[in-house]
């Protein structure tokens, strides 16, 4: 059977939408070249000034008025300090919170819905704040002083929001389905949320806490504000004065000798390691949890 | 009587004497044990009625089915069995549901205990995400039930006639099974518990048709030991495996929609010579 077909032509339509998407996808380019190179230029310049300075001197003594001799040991343990005081504080109280929300919390109460609404409030009240805050009632109200488990405090009720929230996601996250299979086998509220919900819930958790940590350790106005000290020579306690290492950036860097904001360079670098070592943590966690899935 | 391709279909594929034979093999009436009197039961969502007066027996070591179109309440009616209404917000369940001459949704009724002697299968399998040998230990564990872990797991995988497919592979995620298999983990699973009853809420919907053979053979096996209650909404389903049918329908009234019983039977009757209209329209396909 011959049918005789009028030719098709694939390659003579209208060429819509054509240069859109050339522009889009060129700002697309542009917004990734923007952070990379903001990022990359901060990186280098850092790592050019400051690697002169990378030495143990840095991690091993406490700051001096000779640059040559200044490190910034008690910083460093400091931060390690807030960050394990920060885990300690956060995970249970956040994770606590998350729960309450997610499994137990009648939603059509008007008090929890005020909490949420709240929680989601406190997440954006700017760091400063917190510190005013920190100063007037841990410092001054309950007399704490200008000391390290105060700063660990305001730290904490800092990046509470952002957990409590990351915690929240990883819950609802967990499918319905695996509660009423768990209900359905006689299980109690309390066996599910413990044996079913966290520990699927787990990577998702921790992935969010230690974003949130991070964010905390690199903090720097509500610890100026509580007074971490300028000049720490001393290991830090629970309940002695401290500095932590953005601060002893910070201080470095507005030292009129230029050797010190060289030294402030080497200290970017540690507070980057630290970071980054945070950061993929983790990535390590959500990958390998996730593969078991 | 030469029967019609219709017929074969809206029968299940069965012959009209195989389910009649079926029928007479059923204990008579007075003969039946009476597992769960319903009486008089209402669901409501908000306020909202979602089913109305339902009144029924399910009868133990039966096979009971609920098929009805959507929105019928069959899902709702059987969740009712196990308290998961419950676990909703705004659900109100009114009337009496008596299990061995107790109400379940009586003031000193603990609905765990309930749920451990009544278990559930969902409508698309839900193993947990931990190895298959955790699944079917989950609920022993919580329930702290005594005896050899080793052996419950083996117990409930084969009498979900899992076990050979998986006793290679106890510690593998049980996300690792297909379809069909995750979905006898979950009765196994529920098994393991060493419960009386089994809902089934439309088991077999989400699994293709090897697959729901399979669990359908299975129903027939567990008869012997357990009362199974399914929800379905394959005619053809309900003929082959149920012993009594039910048969839910909706009534609009001011648009909102309410599930009510409209007949309940043996399945022979309800498939073949149903007394509603209504029955009559569903099984032959004129409705639904």
């Amino acid at each position: 059977m011959n049918v005789s077909v009028p030719p098709i032509r694939l390659g003579a339509g209208p060429r819509r939408g054509v240069w859109a998407g050339r522009i889009f996808y060129a700002l697309l380019l542009i917004s990734l070249a923007v952070g990379f190179l903001t990022l990359g230029t901060l990186v280098v310049d850092v790592f050019r000034k400051g690697i002169g300075f990378l030495d143990p001197v840095l991690l091993t003594e406490p700051p001096s008025a000779d640059p040559n001799k200044a490190g910034a040991r008690p910083a460093i343990l400091a931060t390690i300090y807030i960050g394990l005081l920060l885990l300690a504080f956060t995970v249970p109280i956040g994770v606590g919170t998350a729960v309450y929300l997610e499994e137990y919390a009648n939603k059509e109460r008007w008090y929890n819905r005020l909490l949420e609404i709240n929680i989601q409030n406190l997440a954006a009240v700017p760091s400063i704040v917190y510190g005013i805050l920190g100063l007037a009632f841990l410092v001054r109200g309950l007399g704490l002083g200008r000391v390290l488990l105060a700063g660990a405090m305001i730290l904490t009720l800092l990046v509470l929001p952002t957990i409590i929230i990351a915690a929240r996601e990883a819950i609802r996250a967990v499918p319905d389905s695996i509660r009423q299979g768990a209900f359905a086998l006689g299980a109690t509220q309390w066996q599910v949320v413990w044996r079913q919900v966290l520990p699927a819930a787990l990577p998702g958790i921790a992935t969010g806490s230690i974003l949130a940590l991070s964010r905390a350790i690199g903090e720097t106005a509500p610890l100026l504000l509580i007074g971490a000290l300028t000049y720490v020579a001393f290991d830090p306690t629970l309940l002695g004065a401290f500095t932590a290492l953005p601060v002893q950036i910070y201080i470095w860097t507005r030292q009129f000798q230029e050797d010190f904001k060289l030294l402030a360079a080497g200290g970017i670098i540690v507070l980057l390691a630290i970071l980054l070592t945070l950061n993929a943590t983790a990535i390590w966690i959500r990958n390998r949890y996730e593969k078991k899935w | 009587m030469p029967e019609t391709h219709t017929e074969l279909v809206r029968i299940g594929g069965m012959k009209q004497e195989d389910l009649a034979e079926r029928e007479r093999r059923l204990p008579p009436k007075e003969k039946r044990e009476v597992l769960f009197d319903v009486s008089e039961l209402r669901v409501s969502y908000h306020d909202l009625p979602a089913l109305k007066n339902v009144s029924l027996h399910v009868y133990g070591n039966f096979i009971t089915a609920f098929i009805g179109p959507s929105g019928c309440g069959k899902s709702t009616f059987i969740r009712c069995f196990n308290r998961m209404n419950d676990l909703i917000p705004g659900a109100k369940v009114e009337g009496t549901i008596l299990y061995h001459d107790q109400d379940l949704y009586g003031n000193d009724v603990d609905p765990v205990e309930v749920r451990r002697r009544i278990g559930m299968v969902f409508q698309k399998p839900n193993p947990f995400p931990k190895t298959i040998y955790d699944n079917v230990a989950f609920g022993p564990r919580v329930l702290d039930m005594n005896g050899n872990m080793d052996d419950i797991v083996e117990r409930a995988l084969t009498q979900a006639a899992l076990w050979d497919e998986v006793k290679g592979r106890l510690k593998k995620s049980a996300l690792s099974l297909s379809g069909g298999q995750q979905q006898r983990l979950c009765i196994a699973r529920c098994l393991a518990v060493e419960p009386e009853v089994l809902l089934m809420d439309e088991p077999a919907s989400a699994l293709d048709p090897i697959a729901t053979t399979r669990i359908e053979d299975l129903m027939h096996e567990l008869k012997r030991d357990y009362t199974i209650v399914i929800v379905t909404h394959n005619m053809q389903q309900a003929a082959r495996v149920a012993d009594m049918t039910a048969f839910f329908s909706v009534e609009v009234s001011n648009g909102h929609r309410t599930g009510i019983l409209v007949e309940y039977d043996t399945t022979p009757t309800i498939f073949t010579h149903p007394n509603d209209k209504r029955t009559e329209d569903y099984v032959t396909g004129r409705f639904g």
